[in-house]
Protein backbone atom coordinates (compact mmCIF):
# COMPACT_ATOMS: atom_id res chain seq x y z
CA UNK A 1 0.00 0.00 0.00
CA UNK A 2 2.47 2.39 1.11
CA UNK A 3 6.20 2.00 0.69
CA UNK A 4 8.84 3.94 1.97
CA UNK A 5 12.64 3.22 0.72
CA UNK A 6 15.15 4.40 2.50
CA UNK A 7 13.61 7.99 2.68
CA UNK A 8 16.02 10.95 4.17
CA UNK A 9 15.19 14.45 4.04
CA UNK A 10 17.88 16.97 5.57
CA UNK A 11 16.97 20.56 5.37
CA UNK A 12 19.07 23.21 5.04
CA UNK A 13 19.44 25.96 7.82
CA UNK A 14 21.75 28.57 7.64
CA UNK A 15 24.24 26.48 5.86
CA UNK A 16 24.22 23.95 8.52
CA UNK A 17 22.37 20.72 7.62
CA UNK A 18 19.49 19.44 9.81
CA UNK A 19 18.27 15.70 9.31
CA UNK A 20 14.14 15.61 9.54
CA UNK A 21 14.27 11.56 8.37
CA UNK A 22 16.85 8.84 8.32
CA UNK A 23 17.26 6.40 6.18
CA UNK A 24 13.40 5.17 7.13
CA UNK A 25 12.20 1.93 5.00
CA UNK A 26 8.42 1.07 6.08
CA UNK A 27 5.81 -0.70 4.73
CA UNK A 28 2.17 -0.12 5.46
CA UNK A 29 -0.48 -2.44 4.36
CA UNK A 30 -3.82 -1.90 2.94
CA UNK A 31 -6.40 -1.51 5.62
CA UNK A 32 -4.42 -0.51 8.46
CA UNK A 33 -3.96 1.90 10.97
CA UNK A 34 -0.73 2.42 11.54
CA UNK A 35 0.93 4.99 13.96
CA UNK A 36 3.99 6.87 14.15
CA UNK A 37 5.23 8.30 18.07
CA UNK A 38 7.73 9.97 19.03
CA UNK A 39 9.25 12.96 20.88
CA UNK A 40 8.80 16.48 19.50
CA UNK A 41 11.79 16.67 16.53
CA UNK A 42 12.10 12.94 15.79
CA UNK A 43 11.00 13.54 12.12
CA UNK A 44 7.22 12.21 12.53
CA UNK A 45 5.51 15.15 10.75
CA UNK A 46 8.09 15.10 8.21
CA UNK A 47 8.04 11.97 7.17
CA UNK A 48 4.43 12.29 6.98
CA UNK A 49 4.39 15.00 5.02
CA UNK A 50 7.10 13.25 2.31
CA UNK A 51 4.30 10.64 1.89
CA UNK A 52 2.05 13.56 -0.41
CA UNK A 53 5.11 15.35 -0.87
CA UNK A 54 4.42 18.24 0.81
CA UNK A 55 7.92 17.89 1.92
CA UNK A 56 10.35 16.60 -1.14
CA UNK A 57 12.54 14.00 0.31
CA UNK A 58 16.40 14.33 -0.42
CA UNK A 59 16.87 10.51 -1.07
CA UNK A 60 14.51 7.79 -1.04
CA UNK A 61 11.27 6.51 -2.54
CA UNK A 62 7.96 6.05 -1.77
CA UNK A 63 5.19 4.51 -3.19
CA UNK A 64 1.56 4.58 -2.88
CA UNK A 65 -1.27 2.59 -4.62
CA UNK A 66 2.16 1.51 -6.81
CA UNK A 67 2.54 4.55 -7.91
CA UNK A 68 5.81 6.21 -7.08
CA UNK A 69 4.86 9.54 -5.47
CA UNK A 70 8.41 11.08 -5.62
CA UNK A 71 8.62 10.69 -9.25
CA UNK A 72 5.72 13.24 -9.90
CA UNK A 73 5.02 16.79 -10.31
CA UNK A 74 2.77 19.53 -11.92
CA UNK A 75 -1.13 17.64 -12.46
CA UNK A 76 0.34 14.30 -11.98
CA UNK A 77 1.24 15.44 -8.42
CA UNK A 78 -2.21 16.82 -7.82
CA UNK A 79 -3.46 14.05 -9.65
CA UNK A 80 -2.19 11.66 -6.78
CA UNK A 81 -2.73 14.35 -4.13
CA UNK A 82 -6.69 13.66 -4.62
CA UNK A 83 -6.28 10.17 -3.70
CA UNK A 84 -4.41 10.73 -0.26
CA UNK A 85 -6.30 12.95 2.01
CA UNK A 86 -4.54 15.03 5.20
CA UNK A 87 -5.90 16.19 8.48
CA UNK A 88 -4.05 18.48 10.82
CA UNK A 89 -3.33 19.28 14.09
CA UNK A 90 -4.22 23.10 14.05
CA UNK A 91 -7.46 22.02 11.16
CA UNK A 92 -6.48 24.25 8.68
CA UNK A 93 -9.59 25.44 7.37
CA UNK A 94 -10.13 28.23 5.32
CA UNK A 95 -11.46 31.16 7.70
CA UNK A 96 -13.14 33.05 5.23
CA UNK A 97 -15.24 30.40 3.39
CA UNK A 98 -18.10 27.98 4.97
CA UNK A 99 -17.83 24.83 6.16
CA UNK A 100 -19.86 24.00 2.57
CA UNK A 101 -17.27 25.70 0.64
CA UNK A 102 -14.42 24.49 2.38
CA UNK A 103 -15.42 20.86 1.64
CA UNK A 104 -16.21 22.19 -1.85
CA UNK A 105 -13.08 23.03 -2.46
CA UNK A 106 -11.57 19.71 -2.68
CA UNK A 107 -14.28 18.97 -4.70
CA UNK A 108 -13.46 21.44 -7.30
CA UNK A 109 -9.83 19.92 -6.96
CA UNK A 110 -11.22 17.15 -8.96
CA UNK A 111 -13.03 18.76 -10.95
CA UNK A 112 -16.23 18.30 -10.16
CA UNK A 113 -19.50 19.67 -11.64
CA UNK A 114 -22.13 22.21 -9.23
CA UNK A 115 -24.41 18.91 -8.56
CA UNK A 116 -21.91 16.01 -7.81
CA UNK A 117 -20.29 18.75 -5.17
CA UNK A 118 -24.13 19.14 -3.67
CA UNK A 119 -24.98 15.67 -3.18
CA UNK A 120 -20.69 14.23 -2.39
CA UNK A 121 -21.06 17.22 0.25
CA UNK A 122 -24.06 16.66 1.75
CA UNK A 123 -22.98 12.76 2.19
CA UNK A 124 -20.11 14.07 3.90
CA UNK A 125 -21.37 16.04 6.36
CA UNK A 126 -24.26 13.66 7.22
CA UNK A 127 -20.96 11.05 7.79
CA UNK A 128 -19.19 13.27 9.78
CA UNK A 129 -22.32 14.36 11.62
CA UNK A 130 -22.05 18.11 10.62
CA UNK A 131 -25.31 18.84 8.63
CA UNK A 132 -26.68 21.56 10.83
CA UNK A 133 -23.17 23.70 9.96
CA UNK A 134 -23.26 23.85 6.68
CA UNK A 135 -23.40 27.25 6.46
CA UNK A 136 -21.20 28.37 9.34
CA UNK A 137 -17.76 29.89 9.08
CA UNK A 138 -14.82 27.79 11.14
CA UNK A 139 -14.50 31.01 13.97
CA UNK A 140 -18.35 29.55 14.88
CA UNK A 141 -17.44 26.05 15.41
CA UNK A 142 -15.50 24.13 18.48
CA UNK A 143 -12.26 22.46 17.86
CA UNK A 144 -13.77 18.89 17.38
CA UNK A 145 -16.15 20.37 15.14
CA UNK A 146 -13.24 21.79 12.71
CA UNK A 147 -11.27 18.73 12.96
CA UNK A 148 -14.26 17.00 11.80
CA UNK A 149 -14.44 19.15 8.85
CA UNK A 150 -11.23 19.22 8.15
CA UNK A 151 -11.76 15.13 8.03
CA UNK A 152 -14.98 15.94 5.60
CA UNK A 153 -12.61 17.88 3.02
CA UNK A 154 -9.82 14.81 3.42
CA UNK A 155 -12.35 12.03 2.52
CA UNK A 156 -14.13 14.27 -0.55
CA UNK A 157 -12.53 12.71 -3.28
CA UNK A 158 -12.71 8.92 -1.29
CA UNK A 159 -8.84 8.95 -1.24
CA UNK A 160 -7.13 5.61 -0.22
CA UNK A 161 -4.96 6.50 2.33
CA UNK A 162 -5.40 9.21 5.11
CA UNK A 163 -2.40 10.92 6.60
CA UNK A 164 -3.44 12.49 10.24
CA UNK A 165 -0.49 15.00 11.45
CA UNK A 166 -1.44 15.22 15.86
CA UNK A 167 -5.22 15.33 14.48
CA UNK A 168 -5.86 15.26 18.46
CA UNK A 169 -3.59 17.22 20.37
CA UNK A 170 -5.44 20.08 19.94
CA UNK A 171 -8.32 18.69 21.41
CA UNK A 172 -9.67 17.96 25.17
CA UNK A 173 -10.03 14.26 25.95
CA UNK A 174 -13.82 13.30 25.00
CA UNK A 175 -13.06 15.47 21.80
CA UNK A 176 -10.59 13.27 21.22
CA UNK A 177 -12.24 10.18 21.67
CA UNK A 178 -15.03 11.21 19.40
CA UNK A 179 -12.60 12.35 16.66
CA UNK A 180 -10.45 8.88 17.25
CA UNK A 181 -13.85 6.87 17.08
CA UNK A 182 -14.73 8.69 13.82
CA UNK A 183 -11.42 7.48 12.55
CA UNK A 184 -11.75 4.08 13.91
CA UNK A 185 -15.59 4.12 11.28
CA UNK A 186 -14.00 5.23 8.35
CA UNK A 187 -11.36 3.07 8.64
CA UNK A 188 -13.64 -0.06 9.43
CA UNK A 189 -16.60 0.85 6.64
CA UNK A 190 -14.38 2.42 3.75
CA UNK A 191 -11.39 0.65 4.00
CA UNK A 192 -9.11 3.53 3.78
CA UNK A 193 -5.38 3.29 5.22
CA UNK A 194 -4.72 5.84 7.94
CA UNK A 195 -1.65 6.95 9.49
CA UNK A 196 -1.50 8.99 12.27
CA UNK A 197 1.44 10.58 14.05
CA UNK A 198 1.29 11.34 17.88
CA UNK A 199 3.26 12.00 20.76
CA UNK A 200 0.79 10.55 22.97
CA UNK A 201 0.26 6.52 23.27
CA UNK A 202 -2.96 7.07 24.30
CA UNK A 203 -3.56 7.66 21.13
CA UNK A 204 -1.73 4.65 18.85
CA UNK A 205 -3.46 2.44 21.92
CA UNK A 206 -7.08 3.17 21.13
CA UNK A 207 -7.00 3.12 17.28
CA UNK A 208 -4.29 1.54 16.08
CA UNK A 209 -2.96 -1.94 14.56
CA UNK A 210 0.84 -1.10 13.91
CA UNK A 211 2.62 1.50 15.72
CA UNK A 212 6.55 2.47 14.91
CA UNK A 213 8.45 4.46 17.00
CA UNK A 214 10.71 7.27 16.18
CA UNK A 215 13.64 8.85 17.45
CA UNK A 216 16.33 11.25 15.89
CA UNK A 217 15.27 10.44 12.17
CA UNK A 218 14.91 6.84 12.35
CA UNK A 219 12.76 4.03 13.48
CA UNK A 220 14.04 2.18 16.37
CA UNK A 221 10.95 -0.20 16.99
CA UNK A 222 8.04 -1.47 14.96
CA UNK A 223 5.24 -4.19 15.37
CA UNK A 224 2.02 -4.76 16.66
CA UNK A 225 0.49 -2.48 19.08
CA UNK A 226 -0.07 -5.36 21.45
CA UNK A 227 2.82 -6.73 21.13
CA UNK A 228 4.95 -2.94 22.03
CA UNK A 229 2.96 -3.20 24.75
CA UNK A 230 4.21 -6.22 26.79
CA UNK A 231 7.38 -6.60 25.35
CA UNK A 232 8.88 -3.35 24.47
CA UNK A 233 12.84 -3.70 23.36
CA UNK A 234 13.76 -0.25 23.38
CA UNK A 235 14.08 2.35 25.78
CA UNK A 236 12.02 4.80 24.66
CA UNK A 237 9.54 2.20 23.97
CA UNK A 238 9.29 1.73 27.13
CA UNK A 239 8.97 4.87 28.45
CA UNK A 240 5.78 5.65 26.24
CA UNK A 241 4.47 2.12 27.21
CA UNK A 242 5.10 2.92 31.26
CA UNK A 243 3.40 6.26 30.44
CA UNK A 244 -0.26 4.10 29.28
CA UNK A 245 0.71 1.47 32.50
CA UNK A 246 2.29 3.28 35.27
CA UNK A 247 0.15 2.88 38.73
CA UNK A 248 0.73 5.96 41.39
CA UNK A 249 0.47 4.47 45.08
CA UNK A 250 0.54 7.21 47.42
CA UNK A 251 3.52 7.39 49.60
CA UNK A 252 1.55 6.83 52.62
CA UNK A 253 0.26 2.91 51.82
CA UNK A 254 3.74 1.97 50.38
CA UNK A 255 5.40 3.19 54.10
CA UNK A 256 2.58 1.10 55.93
CA UNK A 257 3.38 -2.11 53.64
CA UNK A 258 5.13 -4.98 55.20
CA UNK A 259 4.74 -7.43 52.80
CA UNK A 260 6.25 -8.18 49.54
CA UNK A 261 5.77 -5.54 46.45
CA UNK A 262 5.02 -7.43 43.31
CA UNK A 263 3.35 -5.97 39.97
CA UNK A 264 2.20 -8.27 37.66
CA UNK A 265 0.86 -8.05 34.16
CA UNK A 266 -1.56 -10.12 32.77
CA UNK A 267 -1.74 -10.68 28.44
CA UNK A 268 -3.50 -12.45 26.27
CA UNK A 269 -5.27 -15.02 27.80
CA UNK A 270 -3.42 -14.69 30.95
CA UNK A 271 -5.93 -11.54 31.96
CA UNK A 272 -9.06 -13.98 31.36
CA UNK A 273 -8.04 -16.33 34.07
CA UNK A 274 -8.56 -16.33 37.65
CA UNK A 275 -4.99 -16.54 38.21
CA UNK A 276 -4.58 -14.29 41.10
CA UNK A 277 -7.70 -16.22 43.50
CA UNK A 278 -6.05 -19.81 42.37
CA UNK A 279 -2.64 -18.09 43.76
CA UNK A 280 -4.44 -17.00 47.00
CA UNK A 281 -6.37 -20.79 47.67
CA UNK A 282 -2.72 -22.77 46.66
CA UNK A 283 -0.88 -20.74 48.84
CA UNK A 284 -0.30 -19.97 52.35
CA UNK A 285 -0.32 -16.19 51.96
CA UNK A 286 -1.98 -13.44 52.09
CA UNK A 287 -2.60 -10.65 49.22
CA UNK A 288 -3.50 -7.05 49.24
CA UNK A 289 -4.38 -5.21 45.92
CA UNK A 290 -2.90 -1.87 46.11
CA UNK A 291 -3.77 -0.75 42.58
CA UNK A 292 -4.83 -1.92 39.20
CA UNK A 293 -5.79 -1.38 35.64
CA UNK A 294 -7.11 -3.48 32.58
CA UNK A 295 -6.76 -1.81 29.35
CA UNK A 296 -8.17 -3.03 25.93
CA UNK A 297 -5.52 -2.74 23.16
CA UNK A 298 -7.37 -3.79 20.37
CA UNK A 299 -9.97 -5.45 22.36
CA UNK A 300 -7.45 -7.65 24.12
CA UNK A 301 -7.08 -7.04 27.20
CA UNK A 302 -3.61 -6.34 29.44
CA UNK A 303 -4.20 -5.78 33.03
CA UNK A 304 -1.55 -4.69 35.28
CA UNK A 305 -1.54 -4.93 38.90
CA UNK A 306 0.05 -3.85 42.22
CA UNK A 307 -0.15 -6.59 44.87
CA UNK A 308 1.20 -6.52 48.26
CA UNK A 309 1.87 -10.49 49.41
CA UNK A 310 2.99 -10.94 53.10
CA UNK A 311 3.06 -14.62 54.67
CA UNK A 312 6.18 -16.71 55.30
CA UNK A 313 9.15 -15.96 53.08
CA UNK A 314 8.69 -19.09 51.23
CA UNK A 315 5.77 -19.84 50.59
CA UNK A 316 5.70 -16.15 49.12
CA UNK A 317 8.51 -17.01 47.01
CA UNK A 318 6.66 -19.77 45.46
CA UNK A 319 3.32 -17.99 45.16
CA UNK A 320 5.63 -15.60 42.99
CA UNK A 321 7.20 -18.29 40.78
CA UNK A 322 3.49 -19.49 40.11
CA UNK A 323 2.40 -16.14 38.81
CA UNK A 324 5.36 -15.73 36.72
CA UNK A 325 4.91 -18.88 35.13
CA UNK A 326 1.03 -18.52 34.64
CA UNK A 327 2.03 -14.58 33.21
CA UNK A 328 4.94 -14.36 32.33
CA UNK A 329 5.27 -10.81 33.92
CA UNK A 330 6.11 -10.47 37.08
CA UNK A 331 8.24 -7.75 38.89
CA UNK A 332 9.06 -7.63 42.20
CA UNK A 333 9.36 -4.10 43.29
CA UNK A 334 10.62 -4.47 46.67
CA UNK A 335 10.84 -7.12 49.29
CA UNK A 336 9.00 -8.05 52.58
CA UNK A 337 10.60 -5.61 55.44
CA UNK B 1 -12.60 84.96 -2.34
CA UNK B 2 -16.37 85.36 -1.90
CA UNK B 3 -18.35 82.25 -1.71
CA UNK B 4 -20.39 82.25 -4.77
CA UNK B 5 -17.33 82.35 -7.03
CA UNK B 6 -15.71 79.90 -4.11
CA UNK B 7 -18.44 77.31 -4.86
CA UNK B 8 -18.60 76.10 -8.62
CA UNK B 9 -14.28 76.18 -7.93
CA UNK B 10 -14.77 74.06 -4.80
CA UNK B 11 -16.84 71.60 -6.53
CA UNK B 12 -15.00 71.35 -10.26
CA UNK B 13 -11.81 70.90 -7.81
CA UNK B 14 -13.52 67.98 -5.74
CA UNK B 15 -14.42 66.35 -8.15
CA UNK B 16 -11.15 66.33 -9.77
CA UNK B 17 -9.76 64.71 -6.94
CA UNK B 18 -11.75 62.12 -6.83
CA UNK B 19 -11.09 61.44 -10.27
CA UNK B 20 -6.87 61.34 -10.00
CA UNK B 21 -7.46 59.42 -6.62
CA UNK B 22 -10.29 57.12 -8.23
CA UNK B 23 -8.17 55.91 -11.79
CA UNK B 24 -5.02 56.02 -9.61
CA UNK B 25 -6.47 53.47 -6.98
CA UNK B 26 -7.89 51.39 -10.08
CA UNK B 27 -4.29 51.31 -11.52
CA UNK B 28 -2.94 50.11 -7.98
CA UNK B 29 -5.78 47.54 -7.70
CA UNK B 30 -5.05 46.27 -11.66
CA UNK B 31 -1.45 46.82 -11.45
CA UNK B 32 -0.78 46.48 -7.66
CA UNK B 33 -2.60 43.08 -6.33
CA UNK B 34 -1.05 40.64 -9.09
CA UNK B 35 2.40 42.15 -8.33
CA UNK B 36 1.74 42.19 -4.61
CA UNK B 37 0.77 38.03 -5.28
CA UNK B 38 3.43 37.48 -7.36
CA UNK B 39 5.90 38.98 -4.82
CA UNK B 40 4.23 36.35 -2.49
CA UNK B 41 4.10 33.68 -3.99
CA UNK B 42 7.55 33.42 -5.62
CA UNK B 43 8.85 33.50 -2.21
CA UNK B 44 10.57 30.33 -0.35
CA UNK B 45 8.59 27.09 -0.04
CA UNK B 46 5.46 28.44 -2.09
CA UNK B 47 4.41 27.19 -5.25
CA UNK B 48 6.03 29.21 -7.63
CA UNK B 49 9.35 30.07 -5.58
CA UNK B 50 11.53 31.68 -7.72
CA UNK B 51 14.09 33.98 -5.97
CA UNK B 52 15.96 35.61 -8.95
CA UNK B 53 12.05 36.91 -9.54
CA UNK B 54 11.18 37.99 -6.48
CA UNK B 55 14.52 40.03 -6.01
CA UNK B 56 14.37 41.86 -9.14
CA UNK B 57 10.97 42.52 -8.34
CA UNK B 58 11.07 43.74 -5.24
CA UNK B 59 14.10 45.94 -6.07
CA UNK B 60 12.60 47.64 -8.84
CA UNK B 61 9.50 48.08 -6.65
CA UNK B 62 12.20 49.58 -3.89
CA UNK B 63 13.37 52.26 -7.01
CA UNK B 64 9.59 53.36 -6.97
CA UNK B 65 8.79 53.78 -3.61
CA UNK B 66 12.01 55.46 -2.27
CA UNK B 67 11.89 58.03 -5.22
CA UNK B 68 10.11 61.31 -3.53
CA UNK B 69 6.70 61.85 -5.12
CA UNK B 70 7.66 65.37 -6.01
CA UNK B 71 10.49 64.44 -8.22
CA UNK B 72 8.20 61.17 -9.53
CA UNK B 73 5.77 63.65 -10.70
CA UNK B 74 8.33 65.78 -12.51
CA UNK B 75 10.85 62.55 -13.54
CA UNK B 76 7.33 61.11 -15.16
CA UNK B 77 6.41 64.00 -17.35
CA UNK B 78 7.52 62.95 -20.58
CA UNK B 79 6.04 59.70 -20.26
CA UNK B 80 2.83 61.39 -18.95
CA UNK B 81 2.92 63.46 -22.27
CA UNK B 82 3.40 60.42 -24.13
CA UNK B 83 0.53 58.48 -22.67
CA UNK B 84 -1.76 60.90 -22.08
CA UNK B 85 -0.78 64.00 -24.74
CA UNK B 86 -0.58 66.25 -22.00
CA UNK B 87 0.94 67.52 -18.57
CA UNK B 88 -1.46 69.49 -16.63
CA UNK B 89 -4.84 68.92 -15.54
CA UNK B 90 -5.87 65.89 -13.75
CA UNK B 91 -5.90 63.03 -16.30
CA UNK B 92 -2.03 64.14 -16.58
CA UNK B 93 -1.72 63.93 -12.58
CA UNK B 94 -3.33 60.35 -12.16
CA UNK B 95 -0.74 58.69 -14.27
CA UNK B 96 2.31 59.87 -12.03
CA UNK B 97 -0.18 58.65 -9.00
CA UNK B 98 -0.76 55.24 -10.27
CA UNK B 99 2.98 55.00 -11.06
CA UNK B 100 3.41 55.56 -7.23
CA UNK B 101 0.59 53.54 -5.78
CA UNK B 102 1.36 50.52 -7.39
CA UNK B 103 4.03 49.56 -5.86
CA UNK B 104 2.70 50.95 -2.32
CA UNK B 105 -0.27 48.76 -2.95
CA UNK B 106 2.08 45.56 -4.44
CA UNK B 107 3.76 46.31 -0.74
CA UNK B 108 0.17 45.95 1.27
CA UNK B 109 -1.05 43.01 -0.69
CA UNK B 110 1.98 41.10 -0.06
CA UNK B 111 1.85 42.07 3.89
CA UNK B 112 -1.61 40.70 3.78
CA UNK B 113 -1.05 37.68 2.24
CA UNK B 114 1.80 36.50 4.69
CA UNK B 115 -0.74 36.77 7.66
CA UNK B 116 -2.32 34.27 6.03
CA UNK B 117 -2.18 30.83 7.77
CA UNK B 118 0.88 29.05 6.07
CA UNK B 119 -1.23 25.50 7.21
CA UNK B 120 -4.25 26.10 5.51
CA UNK B 121 -1.86 27.00 1.95
CA UNK B 122 -0.55 23.56 2.57
CA UNK B 123 -4.03 21.86 3.45
CA UNK B 124 -5.55 23.30 0.10
CA UNK B 125 -1.58 21.75 -1.73
CA UNK B 126 -2.59 18.92 -0.14
CA UNK B 127 -6.21 18.96 -1.08
CA UNK B 128 -5.23 18.65 -5.19
CA UNK B 129 -5.59 22.49 -5.52
CA UNK B 130 -4.20 24.40 -8.65
CA UNK B 131 -2.30 27.29 -7.88
CA UNK B 132 -4.68 29.28 -9.43
CA UNK B 133 -7.35 28.07 -7.05
CA UNK B 134 -4.63 28.54 -4.00
CA UNK B 135 -4.18 31.73 -4.80
CA UNK B 136 -7.98 32.80 -5.31
CA UNK B 137 -9.89 31.02 -3.05
CA UNK B 138 -7.39 30.99 -0.17
CA UNK B 139 -4.98 33.91 -0.57
CA UNK B 140 -6.85 36.50 -1.67
CA UNK B 141 -10.13 35.33 0.21
CA UNK B 142 -8.76 34.86 3.64
CA UNK B 143 -6.15 37.99 3.12
CA UNK B 144 -9.15 40.30 1.62
CA UNK B 145 -9.92 42.00 4.76
CA UNK B 146 -6.39 43.17 4.91
CA UNK B 147 -6.35 43.96 1.32
CA UNK B 148 -9.38 46.15 2.47
CA UNK B 149 -7.37 48.15 4.72
CA UNK B 150 -4.53 48.34 2.64
CA UNK B 151 -6.83 49.71 0.05
CA UNK B 152 -7.79 52.00 2.83
CA UNK B 153 -4.56 53.36 3.42
CA UNK B 154 -3.79 53.88 -0.15
CA UNK B 155 -6.64 56.13 -1.13
CA UNK B 156 -5.43 58.07 1.79
CA UNK B 157 -2.35 58.50 0.83
CA UNK B 158 -2.92 59.33 -2.71
CA UNK B 159 -5.72 61.93 -1.33
CA UNK B 160 -2.42 63.50 0.25
CA UNK B 161 -0.26 62.86 -2.87
CA UNK B 162 -2.59 64.27 -5.27
CA UNK B 163 -2.72 67.75 -3.69
CA UNK B 164 1.10 67.23 -4.71
CA UNK B 165 0.05 66.65 -8.20
CA UNK B 166 -1.01 70.50 -7.80
CA UNK B 167 1.81 72.09 -8.41
CA UNK B 168 2.01 70.68 -11.91
CA UNK B 169 -1.10 72.13 -12.59
CA UNK B 170 -2.95 68.97 -11.32
CA UNK B 171 -6.11 71.04 -10.47
CA UNK B 172 -8.19 69.25 -7.54
CA UNK B 173 -8.82 70.63 -3.77
CA UNK B 174 -5.24 70.33 -2.92
CA UNK B 175 -4.24 72.54 -5.66
CA UNK B 176 -6.98 74.77 -4.72
CA UNK B 177 -5.95 75.09 -1.61
CA UNK B 178 -2.26 75.50 -2.59
CA UNK B 179 -2.99 78.45 -5.44
CA UNK B 180 -5.63 80.16 -3.33
CA UNK B 181 -5.11 79.49 0.44
CA UNK B 182 -0.95 79.41 0.04
CA UNK B 183 -0.01 81.67 -2.06
CA UNK B 184 -2.76 84.38 -1.87
CA UNK B 185 -3.24 84.04 1.86
CA UNK B 186 -6.25 83.20 1.82
CA UNK B 187 -7.61 81.79 4.71
CA UNK B 188 -11.43 81.07 3.57
CA UNK B 189 -10.19 78.87 0.98
CA UNK B 190 -7.21 77.13 3.17
CA UNK B 191 -10.07 76.39 5.74
CA UNK B 192 -13.08 75.05 3.46
CA UNK B 193 -10.52 73.08 1.63
CA UNK B 194 -8.33 70.99 4.59
CA UNK B 195 -11.95 70.70 6.02
CA UNK B 196 -13.03 68.45 2.84
CA UNK B 197 -9.86 67.07 2.87
CA UNK B 198 -10.67 66.09 6.21
CA UNK B 199 -14.08 64.94 5.51
CA UNK B 200 -12.96 63.13 2.80
CA UNK B 201 -10.43 61.63 4.07
CA UNK B 202 -12.76 60.50 7.05
CA UNK B 203 -15.58 59.18 4.89
CA UNK B 204 -12.53 57.18 3.18
CA UNK B 205 -11.84 55.74 6.30
CA UNK B 206 -14.84 55.11 7.50
CA UNK B 207 -16.35 52.93 4.17
CA UNK B 208 -12.74 51.00 4.10
CA UNK B 209 -12.80 49.94 7.89
CA UNK B 210 -17.24 49.53 7.21
CA UNK B 211 -16.30 46.94 4.76
CA UNK B 212 -13.13 45.27 5.81
CA UNK B 213 -15.00 44.69 9.50
CA UNK B 214 -18.24 43.27 7.12
CA UNK B 215 -16.40 40.84 5.29
CA UNK B 216 -14.10 39.93 8.10
CA UNK B 217 -15.41 36.07 9.18
CA UNK B 218 -12.46 35.23 11.82
N1 LIG C 1 11.00 23.37 7.42
C1 LIG C 1 12.03 22.98 8.19
N2 LIG C 1 13.23 23.60 8.10
C2 LIG C 1 14.25 23.20 8.85
N3 LIG C 1 14.22 22.19 9.73
C3 LIG C 1 13.08 21.53 9.87
C4 LIG C 1 11.92 21.89 9.12
N4 LIG C 1 10.92 21.05 9.46
C5 LIG C 1 11.43 20.23 10.39
N5 LIG C 1 12.73 20.49 10.64
C6 LIG C 1 13.61 19.77 11.57
O1 LIG C 1 13.49 18.39 11.34
C7 LIG C 1 13.43 17.67 12.55
C8 LIG C 1 12.16 16.86 12.60
O2 LIG C 1 11.05 17.74 12.66
P1 LIG C 1 9.55 17.23 12.64
O3 LIG C 1 8.69 18.43 12.56
O4 LIG C 1 9.39 16.20 11.61
O5 LIG C 1 9.41 16.58 14.08
P2 LIG C 1 8.11 15.98 14.78
O6 LIG C 1 8.47 14.61 15.21
O7 LIG C 1 6.94 16.13 13.92
O8 LIG C 1 7.97 16.90 16.06
P3 LIG C 1 6.66 17.49 16.76
O9 LIG C 1 6.14 16.41 17.64
O10 LIG C 1 7.20 18.63 17.55
O11 LIG C 1 5.73 17.92 15.69
C9 LIG C 1 13.55 18.70 13.65
O12 LIG C 1 14.90 18.71 14.08
C10 LIG C 1 13.19 19.99 13.00
O13 LIG C 1 13.89 21.05 13.59
MG1 LIG D 1 5.08 17.31 14.04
Amino acid sequence: MIDIEQLTKIYNVHRKEVVGVDHVSLSIQSGEIFGIIGHSGAGKSTLLRCINLLERPTSGRIIVDDTDITALSGAALREARLKIGMIFQQFCLIRSKTVFENIAFALRAAGKTKTEIETRVHELLEMVGLLDKRDAYPSQLSGGQKQRVGIARALANNPTVLLCDEATSALDPATTSSILQLLKQINRELGITIVVITHEMEVIKEICDRVAVMQNGRIVEIGRVYDLFTQPQQPLTRSFVEHVLRLDVPERLLQARTGTLVRILFQGPAAEQAILSDTLQTFRVRGNILHGKIEYINDTPLGVLLLELSGDEQEVERAIRYMAERTKGVEVIDRAA
Amino acid sequence: MPLETLAPELLKAFWDTLYMVGISLLAAVIAGLPLGVLLFVTDRGLFWENKPLQTILGFLINIVRSIPFIILLVALLPLTKLLVGTTIGPTAAAVSLSVAATPFFARIVETALREVDKGVIEAATAVGATPWMIIKDVLLSDALPGIIHGLTITAISLIGYSAMAGIVGGGGVGDLAIRFGYYRYDNTVMITTIIILLCLVQVVQFVGDSIARWIDKR
